[in-house]
């Protein structure tokens, strides 16, 4: 194994949607600044957009929106658990950013006088702007990327962050999973924006990669971020999302919703108010999947031929273009039959619930010279435009850290530590193969963490995943590539305790499905109106409650139960069922 | 600990007369995120790898001559 080092002053991993904007920002902010892009896959096709969008879920638009009706939207959709200066900064640059990401070249929807053809899903206000054509968004990046003269190193596996003397942070060290090489990066500032921790649990289909998240995404982030001090908050707030059955792909609120599709149970009746994905809405769709009326479907088989062709046109070819492969394969036509729908496994992401690296509104962790942006960053409902808008934060923060900070000086033995734990794998003769050992904790996790959340199976689940622990120094990799497999599998397990103790720590139910824990059902505002941090404090993995800071933006008092009454009330739904129970299944 | 190779059908299909990896041609296997695909030295053609796709398309759509076909992997059919 032979090793590298390199100087840079801002260091980004992860190319997704969030790093490349950050690279480009930091590069504007200063272009004498050094700015590496260290991307595990390949900066052309990677992360959660590698085959381009087909909305933004959260634009704040002036005339449909503004700033503090999202903030207010979007307090109310997380329980009231937010840091609402982060949700406003994004809030106030969101306007701003889609207006740049236009001028680059990404198409948004717009009508016949030109202005944003925007589309209420929320329960409140409206914010989703289609992007019928946003496959190419990736190739734009890249292209302003250039333009920047940012560095980029493809097929870099980023496994731990380089921490100075004094706490702060001084870099990242990486293996190539072409080569096996090993890499020191020092850098100046760090900004991590590996996306969410989408290999956490098992899909039903069994099979490893088949997960919503792109499964490159394997929570690297995380653990990094762990392991260099950073608090982590929100974990127990899981990501799970409402899929095609056995397919990844989203299917409902976003492009459908608009055009006259919904989420129906068995007998083809509406049962959910509002189709925009919070844990308070997967809690009903759990409900129905599991009771007599279930499972769930999406129903479209009312909608004329040609809003069926249209919504196929989206569907195919952005984001997820195999789903028309897979209803083929199965004789599923969206004008004939309701597709049957299922829940996703759990994950950790901020994009979609709340689950990340604490940030403040200026991308910055509580290690200093780390920052976050994407789904890997605790911005609760961020989606894609976040990531935009806190990669660019994440850029410029970092930028001006440069100015006045020297490169810090690297401790020896923390490279040769990690130089020994990555290449383990590679000089054992004999041991267990990563997908097996990530098989099997995966399938604890989905025992023991998918909720409905129970104490004594959490804890159940703990001491497996500290079994694991011991397993992960029995790995082998034959070479570079199943060596990424059998890193990523050391990240995955710190997710799943991670998850596992963030759950067990706070004691009432929040969230709808995403923290319902059944041995306390209820929400209690008065002992966990708090946000649960975790931290690795002295070697262990602490939890500790944050306070909530005063919010800049109350919401009314009628707008504080919205999301509490997503179920459409039984009388409601026999009259829903008539109107829309006109084309035969 | 003794290990096994235990075979599995495969998502990602080449087409190894339309492929032109022998002329040097690595579209496929630079663009995919999970770094499954490679290039058969011997027969100088792209071929899957490792059974661990995300039935994702890039490789399919940025084949320059249409060599690629991504099926939905047989589990989840």
């Amino acid at each position: 194994m032979q090793s590298h080092v390199q100087t840079v002053d801002v260091l980004i991993i992860g190319g997704g949607t969030a790093g490349p904007m950050a690279a480009v920002k930091a590069k504007e902010a200063n272009p004498e600044l050094r700015v590496l892009l260290l991307e595990k896959a390949n900066v052309k096709r990677s992360g959660a957009i590698s085959m381009g969008m087909d909305g933004l879920n959260n634009a704040v638009i002036p005339g449909h929106a503004t700033p503090e009706q999202y903030v207010k939207e979007i307090t109310i959709a997380n329980d009231g658990i937010v840091n609402q200066k982060t949700i406003m900064a994004y809030a106030r640059n969101s306007f701003s950013m889609i207006e740049e990401l236009d001028r680059w070249g990404v198409r948004f929807e717009k009508d016949e006088t030109g202005d944003y053809a925007m589309r209420k899903v929320h329960h409140m206000g409206t914010y989703v702007l289609p992007m019928p054509e946003g496959h190419d968004i990736k190739r734009v990046l890249y292209r302003r990327l250039k333009r920047a003269r940012v560095s980029i190193t493809n097929r870099l596996v980023a496994t731990r962050l380089l921490i100075a003397a004094d706490g702060s942070v001084a870099g990242a060290m990486a293996f190539d999973c072409r080569t096996g090489d090993f890499h020191v990066i020092r850098a100046k500032a760090v900004i991590l924006s590996t996306g969410a921790a989408g290999r956490l649990g098992l899909p039903a289909s069994g099979y490893l990669f088949g997960t919503y998240e792109n499964p490159t995404n394997a929570g690297d982030g995380y653990s990094m971020a762990y392991h260099a001090g950073a608090e982590l908050s929100g974990i127990e707030c899981f990501q799970i999302n409402p899929l095609i059955k056995d397919y990844n792909g989203p299917a409902c609120a976003y492009v459908t919703g608009p055009l006259g599709g919904y989420t129906a149970n068995s007998k083809g009746a509406r049962f959910i108010e509002c189709d925009y994905w919070s844990g308070q809405m997967m809690m009903e769709f759990y409900r129905e999947l599991q009771s007599g009326n279930g499972p769930v479907f999406l129903k479209l088989d009312h909608l004329a031929d040609e809003t069926i062709s249209t919504i196929e046109t989206i569907l195919h070819t952005n984001e997820r273009p195999s789903r028309g492969r897979f209803h083929k394969g199965r004789g599923t036509d969206y004008r004939k039959q309701m597709v049957e729908m299922h829940i996703s496994e759990i994950g950790l992401c901020s994009g979609h619930s709340a689950s990340g690296v604490w940030v403040n509104e200026h991308a910055e962790t509580t290690v200093e010279g780390l920052y976050a942006a994407g789904d890997l960053a605790c911005v609760p409902h961020n989606y894609m435009l976040g990531a935009f808008v806190y990669g660019k934060i994440a850029g410029e923060s970092a930028a001006a850290r440069c100015a006045g900070t020297p490169l810090a000086d690297i401790d020896e033995i923390q490279v040769e530590l990690e130089q020994a734990r990555v290449s383990g794998p590679l000089s054992r003769a004999d041991g267990l193969p990563p997908s097996q050992v990530e098989y099997k904790l995966r399938r604890m996790v989905n025992d023991y963490l998918q909720p409905p959340k129970v104490t004594r199976k959490m804890e159940i689940g703990l001491a497996r995943f500290e079994e694991i622990r011991a397993d992960l120094d029995r790995l082998i990799a034959r070479d570079p590539h199943e060596l990424m497999r059998a890193l990523e599998v050391h990240a995955i397990r710190d997710c799943a305790e991670l998850a596992a103790r963030a759950s067990l720590y706070r004691t009432e139910s929040r969230w709808g499905l995403y923290h319902n824990r059944v041995d306390y059902p209820d929400r209690d505002d008065r002992e966990w109106f708090v946000h649960v941090q975790v931290k690795k404090i002295n070697g262990a993995m602490t939890c500790f409650k944050r306070p909530v800071d005063p919010y800049i933006i109350n919401p009314d008092e009628h707008e504080i139960s919205a999301y509490q009454q997503l179920r459409i009330h039984e009388n409601a739904a026999v009259k829903t069922k008539t109107e829309t129970d006109v084309a035969p299944v | 600990m003794p290990t096994a190779f235990t075979s599995a059908s495969l998502p990602v299909r080449i087409n190894e007369d339309l492929c032109i990896a022998d002329k040097g041609c690595s579209v496929c296997v630079d663009v995919c995120p999970l770094d499954v695909l490679a290039i058969d030295l011997t027969k100088g053609k792209a071929y899957m790898k490792f059974d661990e796709c995300w039935y994702c398309m890039p490789c399919e759509k940025d084949c320059p001559t249409g060599a690629v076909t991504v099926d939905i992997p047989y589990l989840l059919r």
